[in-house]
């Protein structure tokens, strides 16, 4: 594909998901209106005066009129400013840009845990259909599917943390203090992958072009994963990037549960608190990984299938 | 008629299906036969964390002494009403919002899918804690917040159902007979849509299922002394080491109900051969 053509796209494609930000925005603006409670009363705590919460009103724009509220708002998001925390008082925008790593390392090692053991998993089962390993993988997958990733953070921190004593239940530090929230979070996608990979593989198994690579002479192993698995590759690839997107937003549950100190623990302590700021910020940062992700996966597409490729970018010379 | 005994034939014969129906069986009678238990809200301090297999209470008891057997099957009420009114609230709203972006185009259609473009937008555990955080926590604000948030895949696929029939003869003889919009989409259109619906719609039980869980979990769903298994989770996790049944078999039955569910509807959409995709974009 032509490069000029490539970067016109992706332009294109960003374009298309200004709107859907904006409106993101004001949905989120919109329920922070109504919501009943005052962000004032709990900032101030339980002693307070009228004066004190009146400037602190003013200061903080919330005497002004609901649309002029909403301009203002949207004003300073479109210009770099996020505003500071109700309750720390810190840029919201410094504290986010500090969570995110933790939340980037945590969604890697997730998927990577993820998409290794469930495609290997997938194929192994498909090529040992009908055996007890393949029923076995099938209710593995279809456990992981079913338990909610807080059970099964849960039971990890019960049974290796506290029973076995191999890793740290909870906590953040090295490595050793990644594998267990790495596994709960990632243990739906494995199971989702290894069900869409042994689908596609009992699928393409027999199919006349596996059996001219295997006349070649091509090894067992080349066949598999060479021929057979680049036509699951866009499936595949729409659960990773849908599933690490969500990770990248937050892994709310699992973030608290392991006091992993990333963007879903922090999204989910402004929430309980109100702390309106930190919300607004948190989830202009998730819509935009939200559209992010919705290219990148378009790419891959095009990437990966030459149909795709074709009526995507117009591009004849494929 | 013939065609709907081999469809009953077939729905019956559906492993999955088979499956799905024995655990829900299970739940179903466990709810029946509870009064003869304990009371799921009555507290014994006597009794407080009694282990699994103890005489009287079979899964043991929490830290009030409550037992566990009965909270769970109580639990269970709380997750299938929430799961069955979620799913069908985000069903009428999908349905509704995908007939009339299909049916009508242009305008109508671009307004609607740029909607739903942005609901998708949201990551919707986080859009839930805040709905429930925002308003009052309770089992109604989270049935109707799941609901609300949960429709825009299922307005997705109806769109694209409406696309593939919209241009067949029936509809367009029905449209040159000059039926009403109304009647040509709720009489000719919605009857041939039925099956990716059922098949959404059971899949969206367990979704809200799951989310309930979360919520309670999280202590924004269902509020205490209400059982729900999310939040016998974890009102549970403070006993881990010394009662690890507190947040095991709620958890197992989590587990089971979403499965139940999940093996239902993709039984039958084997069965009914529903597409997976969501129409063309």
């Amino acid at each position: 594909m032509g490069f000029s053509s490539v970067i016109s796209f992706i332009v294109k494609r960003l374009l298309q998901g200004i709107p859907v930000i904006i409106g993101v925005l004001t949905i989120s603006f919109l329920l922070m209106t109504v919501a009943p409670g005052d962000p004032v009363l709990a900032m101030v705590g339980d002693y307070y005066d009228e004066a004190t919460l009146e400037s602190l009103r003013e200061e903080l724009g919330l005497n002004e009129s609901l649309p002029m509220q909403y301009v203002q708002f949207m004003g300073k998001i479109f210009s770099g400013d996020f505003g500071k925390s109700f309750m720390t008082d810190r840029s919201v925008m410094s504290d986010l840009l500090q969570k995110i790593p933790f939340t980037l390392q945590l969604a890697f090692s997730a998927m990577l845990l993820a998409t290794i053991f469930g495609v290997l998993l997938g194929i192994f089962s498909a090529l040992k259909k009908g055996s007890i390993w393949d029923r076995l993988t099938i209710i593995i997958s279809l456990s992981g599917i079913s338990a909610p990733v807080f059970w099964i953070a849960l039971l990890l921190i019960l049974w290796v943390g506290v029973h076995l004593q191999w890793l740290p239940p909870t906590g953040y530090g090295g490595l050793s203090f990644l594998v267990l929230p790495a596994i709960a979070l990632g243990t739906r996608s494995m199971a989702m992958l290894a069900r869409t990979s042994r689908a596609f593989m009992l699928d393409v198994l027999n199919e006349d072009y596996m059996r001219t690579a295997r006349a070649k002479g091509l090894s067992e192993t080349k066949v598999i994963f060479k021929h057979g698995l680049r036509n699951a590759l866009i499936p595949l690839i729409t659960i990773v990037a849908m599933d690490f997107g969500s990770y990248l937003s937050g892994a709310v549950l699992t973030e608290s549960i392991f006091g992993w100190p990333g963007v879903g623990r922090f999204a989910l302590n402004a929430i309980m608190k109100r702390d309106f700021p930190v919300i607004q910020g948190t989830v202009l940062f998730m819509a935009v990984i939200f559209v992010f992700i919705n290219i990148i996966v378009d790419i891959l597409y095009a990437w990966t299938d030459p149909r795709v490729r074709r009526s995507l970018l117009g591009d004849k010379h494929e | 008629m013939n065609k709907q005994a081999s469809l009953r034939q077939n729905i019956i014969r559906n492993t999955s299906v088979q499956i799905g129906f024995c655990i829900m069986f299970v739940f179903i009678v466990a709810m029946i036969l509870s009064p003869i238990l304990q009371s799921p809200l009555m507290q014994s301090l006597g009794n407080r964390l009694l282990p699994f297999n103890s005489p009287q209470h079979i899964l043991g008891t929490d830290h009030f002494g409550r037992d566990i057997l009965s909270r769970i099957i109580a639990g269970a009420f709380v997750s299938l009403r929430v799961g069955i009114l979620a799913s069908s609230i985000s069903m009428i709203i999908g349905v509704l919002l995908g007939l009339l972006s299909g049916y009508f185009g242009g305008k109508v259609d671009m307004l609607i899918m740029r909607f739903t473009d942005i609901m998708m937008a949201f990551p919707v555990l986080l859009f839930l804690i805040a709905i429930s955080a925002t308003f009052n926590p309770g089992i109604d604000t989270a049935l109707f917040a799941i609901g609300c948030v949960s429709w825009p895949p299922m307005a997705r696929l109806m769109r694209g159902q409406v696309l593939s029939i919209r241009s067949k003869e029936f509809v367009q003889s029905a449209n040159a007979m000059g039926y009403s919009h109304f009647r040509v989409v709720f009489h000719h259109i919605l009857p041939n849509c039925i099956a990716p619906i059922i098949v959404t719609f059971t899949l969206g039980i367990s979704g809200a299922i799951m989310a309930e869980s979360s919520l309670s979990f999280l202590g924004l769903g269902v509020q205490p002394p209400t059982p729900s298994w999310g939040a016998m989770i974890n009102e549970g996790k403070d006993f881990l080491r010394v009662a690890p049944s507190l947040s095991l078999f709620p958890g197992f039955a989590i587990a089971l109900t979403v499965l139940a569910f999940n093996l239902i509807g993709e039984g039958l959409r084997d069965i009914l051969d529903v597409k997976q995709s969501e129409g063309n974009k």
